[in-house]
């Protein structure tokens, strides 16, 4: 391997750092989710890097079921902020508190 | 450095300056498109470390499923009325201290642990595809049906949850 491994987890850090700022920063709950999407992305990188140092499929096996599970998240995330939207008219975190008290 | 050294970090530059790109833009639409170009990265960056089927898959299910999934949340939640393009960055600082702090705790434990804990595997490019297949039905068979199971699930229950007037 010419690139050790330890530079492919640290560009998977910076791009699990980066999801992290959108998650923390931004209102928009679609944005929120995209940040989300690059955290999982992230992690699946990680996760084929030591696939690939280890010489094992395993890891590869896993990043496809975290693919299966993003896309369901997705699917039912973005069902649940298109019901919201159209009971607030409104898809900022800020204003999403009919579940506080 | 070779070229594979430069296509790395290539494909890297592009991959973080696409995802600092979502993060930062005020426009959601610029957001999707970052995080699109973001995607394609992380492809790239699977072909180098010689996941041929994950790259793919990546393309397909992220860039193709997923993406146009976000794309159709943003068209139907931004009417033109709508004042959410605006991005309040309400609690900044105390996000930066905790986002230091986590990239901090990484960046250790990737320079202080030793990777190399299994002799490296000799630099011959197999194709992953087969491999995958075979593995999946027969030592993952068990989680490749539930997870079957649990994608039917899910969009049975989007396809409900988003359904007018239930």
């Amino acid at each position: 391997m010419e690139i050790p491994i330890s530079y492919y987890l640290l560009l998977s850090g910076i791009l699990f750092t980066i999801g992290v700022v959108g998650v923390l920063t931004r209102r928009n709950a679609i944005v929120v989710f995209m940040s989300i999407e690059l955290m999982l992305n992230a992690v699946n990188l990680t996760l084929v890097a030591f696939s690939k140092q280890f010489n094992s499929l395993d890891g590869q096996i896993f990043v496809f079921f975290v693919m299966v599970v993003a896309a369901a998240e997705v699917a039912v995330g973005l069902a649940l902020i298109v019901a919201i939207f159209r009971l607030k008219q409104t898809v900022s975190i800020d204003k999403i508190n009919i579940m506080k008290w | 450095m070779s070229l594979f050294d430069v296509i790395f970090y290539l494909f890297a530059a592009f991959t973080l300056a696409s995802a600092a790109l979502m993060v930062v833009s005020k426009n959601i639409v610029h957001s999707a498109v970052g995080l699109l170009f973001s995607f394609f990265g992380v492809a790239g960056i699977y072909v180098l470390l010689a996941a041929d089927f994950l790259a793919v898959v990546q393309v397909l299910v992220y860039v193709g499923g997923i993406l146009i999934l976000l794309l159709f949340g943003v068209m139907l939640t931004q009417r033109i009325t709508s004042v959410d393009m605006r991005t309040g960055t309400l609690q900044l600082v105390p996000a930066i201290l905790a986002v230091a702090g986590i990239f901090v705790i990484l960046f250790r434990v990737i320079r202080t642990t030793s990777w190399n804990i299994v002799p490296e595997a000799e630099a011959q490019f197999i194709p992953t595809a087969e491999k995958i297949g075979y593995l999946l039905m027969t030592d993952f068979l068990i989680p490749f049906e539930i997870v079957s199971v649990l994608l039917l699930a899910a969009l049975i229950g989007a396809a409900f949850i988003a359904r007018k007037g239930t």
